[in-house]
């Protein structure tokens, strides 16, 4: 929190997060949550499990509203409109912040479907038109080299890697504003990962991005801005450099060391 | 084994330790092969255990296939007289005279496809939107007795479905229904042949209906296990590029179900073909092709149950046991084109 208030070359903030609380039924699993994130900057949410980083995640695109019992209280700004308005139209909103899983979730449809199917929802578009956007998000998520010659197969054919690239094509076809990432490398290995990360560097040039990782190497690597949280409460949030090299609470210190979590 | 170890050790001059670790291993081995031999009782008699658990379930697996064997050659033997009096003209030929022995399957078979077709075509839209209902859309606390109450419909037996289609649901229908179909569909070529009058308040469309209320139990209990088997995070991918429940259900759950909701329609209509009381309360028993749903007609099955008790002469039985089989043909391949249908899905999704 304090390092995002004091510097004046702060980069504009495009999701601000304040006084949040978050319930499971009774149990308050986020405790007044208040924290940016800047445009076209990546922020890592990083914490011990349970400790509320992928619920924060989850409270960005509503996602929690599928399920009963869970409610978000506080208020969580997208260029100054309060998402947790219940009169707000949930599809646009999540046509707007996307989100990719911990595991690859591709639809049971062929690839060029997997992405042409999302831009289908919000545009009538001439075959030709529908193409080129399908091949752009493709070449986006660096998939279209591999994908080019079979693009009407089924996405479940891919690699676990190559999912989770077509997942993020899908995510970017929509063209998005936020997009977040819950642990999206957790089932990849490491040459995936690498592609991932590459993957998520060059997004930043559009998109503003959340992740939540485990991976403290993955967090200094892929982020500008990191939030350390600890059993529903924000410990500390700080440019990456600062949070690693100096961080101003010893729980930060203790969790990137690898003395707890 | 055990003579190789101490000696290698030995050879390899393990020193003075030599003698005392000798005599370890001769103790080791006296314990050892008692246990040895314990052991190899106990092996003896669970080998045998084994064996005969191994017998019994290929019995039970051998039992059935003897069964189905059985039925089927009775089925044949028993049809043989009428097989040899009619040919294959029995299973185009709308006669059937006790009186003169002249007997054709076709008006039976035409009522019991057409009455499943129906069934089928009420059951199957009514069946996934219950399913969707419940578990896409339900308040959490009606979840469960909605649920249970569609289980309790599947329980109810078929001859209390016969006589509430006979009392109640026939005179609605002679009543209310089929006066407005009749009227709306008059003027329309082609459906007023299908709902041509008088309103018998029996018949086809009655059966079928009669039909559609006994399969949905399964088609919407099915239905709601495979959406169920769909990964929530799959539905919040969906939901998360901006799918409404609607476009959820069409374009995801749906695919990713396609084989277990095929699955349960086609044991629908494998129900719907074979089902004899209800269908016998309210079709009408008539051996002959309407145009009309709204008209009288039989199944293979009402046919049978009708009137096996008083067929006499045994070409009648025989034509009856014919029936019989064409029936078992006709599920054979029902089930047989099902089966075949989720292979060819499942390879394409492998």
């Amino acid at each position: 929190m304090n390092a995002a208030v004091q510097a004046p070359k702060e980069p504009p903030t495009k999701v601000s997060v304040s006084g949040l609380d978050f319930y499971y039924g009774a149990d308050r699993s986020l405790k007044n949550i208040s924290m940016p994130l800047h445009t076209n900057k990546v922020t890592a949410f990083i914490g011990p499990s349970g400790c509320g980083k992928s619920t924060l995640l989850r409270v960005l695109n509503r996602m929690y509203d599928l399920y009963p019992g869970q409610r978000a209280e506080g208020e969580v700004l997208l260029d100054g409109e309060n998402i947790l308005d219940p009169a707000i139209d949930l599809n646009a909103l999540r046509a707007r912040v996307g989100m990719i899983f911990q595991k690859p979730t591709p639809f049971p449809m062929s690839i060029y479907e997997n992405i042409a199917f999302g831009i289908r929802l919000y545009e009538k578009l001439p075959r030709a038109d529908l193409d080129a956007r399908v091949e752009a998000a493709l070449r986006g998520a660096a998939l279209w080299d591999e994908v080019k010659d079979k693009l009407h197969a089924s996405g479940l054919g891919l690699s676990g890697g190559q999912q989770q690239r077509l997942c993020i094509a899908r995510s970017v076809a929509v063209q998005p504003e936020v997009i977040l990432f819950d642990e999206p490398c957790s089932a990849l290995d490491p040459i995936s990962t690498a592609k991932v990360e590459e993957l998520i560097d060059e997004l930043t040039n559009r998109y503003t991005i959340a992740i939540v990782t485990h991976n403290m190497q993955q967090a200094v690597r892929v982020s500008d801005y990191t939030a350390f949280m600890y059993l529903g409460e924000l410990i500390e949030f700080g440019e990456t450099d600062d949070v690693f090299n100096k961080p101003k609470e010893k729980r930060t210190l203790d969790y990137i060391t690898g003395r707890f979590g | 084994m055990f003579s190789i170890e101490p000696s290698r050790r030995n050879a390899n001059g393990a020193g003075g330790e030599a003698g005392s670790e000798m005599s370890e291993v001769v103790l080791q081995q006296a314990t050892a092969s008692s246990v040895a031999t314990d052991r190899a009782r106990i092996l003896v008699r669970l080998a045998l255990v084994d064996r005969i658990f191994r017998e019994l379930t290929r019995g039970a697996a051998i039992a059935v296939l003897v069964i189905l064997g059985g039925v089927i050659l009775s089925l044949v033997y028993g049809s043989w007289p009428a097989m040899k009096a009619f040919g294959f003209g029995f299973l185009v030929s709308q006669a059937w005279n006790p009186v003169t022995d002249n007997f054709g399957a076709l008006p039976a078979i035409y009522g019991t496809i057409l009455t499943s077709v129906i069934a089928m075509l009420i059951a199957i839209p009514v069946g996934l939107g219950i399913a969707v209902f419940l578990t896409e859309l339900c308040p959490h606390v009606f979840r469960r007795p909605i649920g249970t109450a569609i289980e309790l419909l599947a329980g109810i037996p078929s001859i209390i479905y016969g006589i509430w289609g006979l009392f109640v649901l026939a005179p609605f229908l002679q009543s209310h229904v089929q006066p407005a179909l009749i009227a709306a569909f008059g003027d329309i070529p082609l459906f007023s042949t299908l709902f041509a009058g008088p309103p018998y308040g029996i018949g086809i469309l009655t059966a079928g209906f009669i039909l559609a209320i006994m399969v949905l139990p399964f088609v919407a209990s099915i239905s709601r296990d495979v959406f169920e088997t769909v990964p929530p995070v799959l539905k919040e991918a969906a939901s998360g590029i901006g799918c409404t429940t609607w476009e959820v259900m069409r374009y995801v759950v749906m695919p990713y179900t396609r084989v277990g909701v095929i699955g349960g329609v086609m044991l629908g209509l494998g129900r719907a073909l074979g089902e004899t009381m209800a269908v016998t309360f309210v079709i009408g028993n008539a051996h002959k092709i309407s145009g009309s749903l709204l008209a009288p007609g039989t199944t293979i099955s009402a046919t049978i149950a009708n009137e096996f008790t008083e067929a006499v002469g045994d070409l009648y039985t025989s034509a009856l046991i014919e029936l019989g089989l064409i029936l078992f043909v006709i599920t054979f391949f029902v089930l047989a084109i099902a089966r075949y249908m989720l292979m060819r899905i499942e390879q394409k999704a492998a």
